[in-house]
């Protein structure tokens, strides 16, 4: 396999390795600590790697201008090399390995979507570089034993798991015996959905309830007739569908036109799926799980209110009609950072990382609290239901802001 | 298995496999359909459990039957479009599908400008019509003469090109066009089934377009010249026909037919840029399984899919009603295979 090397390739190899190999000095600069993360800028989640980065930036600039980071009865302002990963898991890769070890980088914040998450983890986890993220949901990402991976958000298999206790509830009020309560489950075949099913299942059994329908969904759906007909025919109390996007859609748009009266239906994606816009009415009552909302009673130091953070977010950056959960954790990981050097009182990686598991905050964005795995497990996921057109929080009870409508109706 | 062939069928004379050419009809697709469904269920006990169901909830059936006639007619307008093609110009035509959703397109964007969808359809058809032309000019007269795998490539080279585009025009969202036409419940005997009005619309709307087309071929000049070029395209041209303009209008009719058919889609199902590979395999399936000349054959075929469809994804599972097509291609090839043996042998 021996080829031959141009000059200049020689050279530029050189060259690289000549920069890698310099000090990594870069960690704190004067009284800057360079926090480093690939984002999706360009590509296919750039709209939404762009609200992270926004809701990087809105805690950063906060936190900057209000006393910035004291450690060691010193105040450092808090600074973010970013590049952009063009929405390609093997570029944010190279990406992390260029932060770290040509940039002298300690201290990362996540990128956008689990997928990416998932090829900048080994990465951190070789260097041994703390990473709090905020965009990476996928229950796989901690099961793998990472030290250095930390996230606030709550992960795929409790997006549904809600709404089993929802109808375990319901079902006790009503003074119904929790093993005739029927659950028909239609997810997509795809490793998010899947995860989603898992948690969704273990909440069944956990409560002694009877699963009725378990179809999945191949990923190039546009028909769920079939199992929608089979949900008429079994009338189960409660109907769970995963499958993105064009899940939602294609759920919305049968579950009208065939009149299917479940009286309790929930899913996942029912605003990027435009449903309300797109189905009116007939989706009153659908149940949304959702990372946060800004009607949720959430309070902490820093941004106050959830309602609070939703203000200044609206007020900083324009074209924002309603705040994006995505920014809400972005902002509540650069919190995390604050919080976790002030305890260690110290710029060691290893001392942070410490401090980081150790975390135990109350934020805007919910509580903070990581597991050993490294997510976090003091939020829980909120649910929402459509009522006449808007997003209402309807359970957990606790930060519920509206009763949850049972049946829905069928209109 | 009784059907005779029809006269049109037996004229087909074109590059076509020996066995494409032995018998089509829907008796044989919806034999397979019977066979599939009694192998798979007595290999799984969901899928029993599923079966009492339906025959419990009885009512269920009708649901299921309506709803695969209705979307199985849609099936085979764009199916009618590729055998057409297939059996007209010898090209495989991978892009099926595309035109289909194009036409998808075409609905959502006329409900987005808040015209209503159903405009859509000659707007769809004259549309796809001159696409299906540039398209002919472009690259499909560059690839006739050539062999299969050129005129394939070609084909799935332009699928890709139209998937990109779409994404690129629309974005990669999930699309639907509303009708506004309400659901209606029937009650019968103590159970229910819904049928959404724009289903039975697109369903006749489907047998109108197919009227048309067969009135076409059969009384206008161009009909008979499509048909003559079929049967013998240098013939034909000895006779003096234009077969370059045959093509270019065959073609463009595809372009037309599955324009049509994507904005009825649109207006029952949901679209998106990369949806349009299901519907080129169902295409393919039924244009193999009925055989091409042979409208009664793509029509019994489609809308045999369309049940069979229906009726593996409440028994099967949702993750089956795709894999039930291919299968069946699979079993109806299986079949020509063993009818094809025996005529050797009975001949010798």
């Amino acid at each position: 396999m021996l080829k031959h090397y141009s000059p200049a390739a020689v050279i530029a190899a050189a060259a690289v390795a000549a920069v890698a190999a310099a000090p990594a000095v870069a960690k704190v600069e004067g009284d800057t600590i360079v926090l480093g993360s690939a984002l999706s800028e360009t590509g296919k989640y750039s709209t939404n790697g762009i609200h992270a980065k926004n809701g990087y930036n809105i805690a950063i600039d906060l936190i900057n201008k209000t006393g910035g980071v004291k450690v060691g009865g010193k105040a450092y302002k808090l600074r973010v090399i970013y590049y952009d990963d063009e929405s390609t898991p093997a570029r944010g890769a190279q990406l992390a390995e260029r932060l770290i070890k040509q940039d002298g980088v300690k201290y990362m914040l996540g990128p956008y979507s689990s997928g990416l998450t998932k090829a900048i983890a080994p990465v951190t986890e070789k260097y041994r570089i703390p990473m709090v993220e905020a965009e990476g949901a996928s229950r796989s990402l901690f099961t793998k034993g990472y030290k250095y991976l930390f996230a606030v958000l709550s992960t795929s298999e409790q997006y549904l798991a809600s709404s089993i206790q929802l109808a375990a509830e319901i079902a006790d009020k009503a003074g119904k015996k929790r093993k005739n309560v029927k659950i028909a489950m239609a997810f997509e075949n795809d490793p998010f959905s899947l995860d989603v099913r898992a948690g969704v299942v273990t909440d069944i059994k956990r409560l002694g309830m009877s699963i009725v329908i378990d179809d999945r969904l191949p990923r190039d759906l546009s028909d769920m007739t079939a199992t929608l007909t089979k949900v008429r025919a079994l009338k189960p109390d409660l109907l769970v569908v995963s499958g993105h996007s064009k899940g939602a859609a294609t759920a919305g748009r049968q579950i009208k036109e065939l009149k299917i009266a479940t009286p309790m239906v929930a899913m996942t994606h029912c605003e990027s799926s435009k449903l309300v816009s797109k189905f009116g009415a007939a989706v009153n009552g659908f149940l949304c799980p959702t990372q946060w909302a800004e009607t949720l009673s959430y309070k902490g130091p820093y941004f106050g209110s959830a309602a609070d953070f939703d203000k200044k977010f609206k007020a900083t950056f324009s074209g924002y009609k309603t705040v994006p959960y995505q920014s809400a954790q972005a902002a509540a990981a650069v919190l995390v950072w604050k919080d976790a050097f002030e305890r260690a009182n110290s710029f060691d990686k290893e001392k942070v990382r410490e401090a980081i598991s150790s975390t135990n905050m109350t934020t805007f964005y919910g509580r903070i609290k990581f597991s050993k795995a490294g997510n976090n497990i003091a939020k829980p996921m909120v649910l929402r239901q459509i009522q006449d057109g808007k997003y209402v929080v309807v359970a957990p009870s606790k930060w519920a802001s509206h009763k949850v409508q049972h049946p829905r109706k069928v209109q | 298995m009784a059907t005779p062939k029809t006269a049109s069928q037996s004229r087909t004379g074109f590059l076509s496999p020996a066995w494409l050419k032995t018998s089509g009809d829907g008796w044989t697709l919806l034999l397979m359909i019977a066979l599939v469904c009694v192998v798979l269920v007595l290999i799984s006990g969901q899928a029993q459990t599923n079966l009492t169901i339906l025959q419990v909830a009885w009512q269920q059936n009708i649901q299921l039957l309506l709803d695969g006639l209705f979307i199985g007619a849609i099936f085979a307008l764009a199916a009618y479009g590729l055998a057409l093609v297939w059996g007209v110009m010898n090209v495989k035509n991978l892009c099926q599908g595309e035109y289909v959703i194009m036409g998808g397109y075409i609905a959502y964007y006329l409900y987005e400008s808040g015209i209503h969808p159903f405009f859509g359809l000659p707007i769809a058809i004259v549309f796809m019509f001159g696409f299906g032309w540039a398209i002919y000019v472009l690259v499909i007269r560059r690839v006739i003469d050539r062999d299969l795998f050129t005129s394939l490539l070609a084909t799935f080279g332009i699928a890709i090109v139209l998937q990109q585009g779409l994404n690129l025009i629309f974005g990669p969202e999930v699309q639907t066009a509303r009708s506004g036409l309400p659901t209606a419940t029937v009650t019968l005997g103590g159970g229910a089934f819904t049928f959404a009005w724009i289903k039975l619309t697109a369903f006749l709307m489907c047998g109108a377009l197919a009227l048309a087309v067969v009135i076409f071929m059969k009384r206008s000049r161009m009909g008979q010249a499509i048909r003559a070029t079929a049967q013998d395209a240098r013939a034909a041209r000895v006779m003096g026909i234009d077969t370059d303009r045959v093509y270019a209008f065959t073609y463009s009719l595809n372009a037309a037919i599955c324009g049509a058919a994507g904005v009825l889609i649109a207006m029952i199902w949901v679209i998106q840029p990369f949806y349009g590979i299901t519907h080129s395999i169902r295409s393919f399936v039924i244009v193999t399984a009925a055989g091409f000349g042979n409208l009664p054959g793509v029509i019994m075929a489609g809308l045999g899919l369309g049940v069979a469809e229906q009726y593996s994804g409440f028994v099967l599972g949702a993750d089956f009603q795709q894999a039930t097509v291919v299968g069946m291609l699979l079993l109806v090839l299986i079949w020509r295979q063993i009818i094809e043996n025996k005529h050797r042998r009975v001949v010798e």
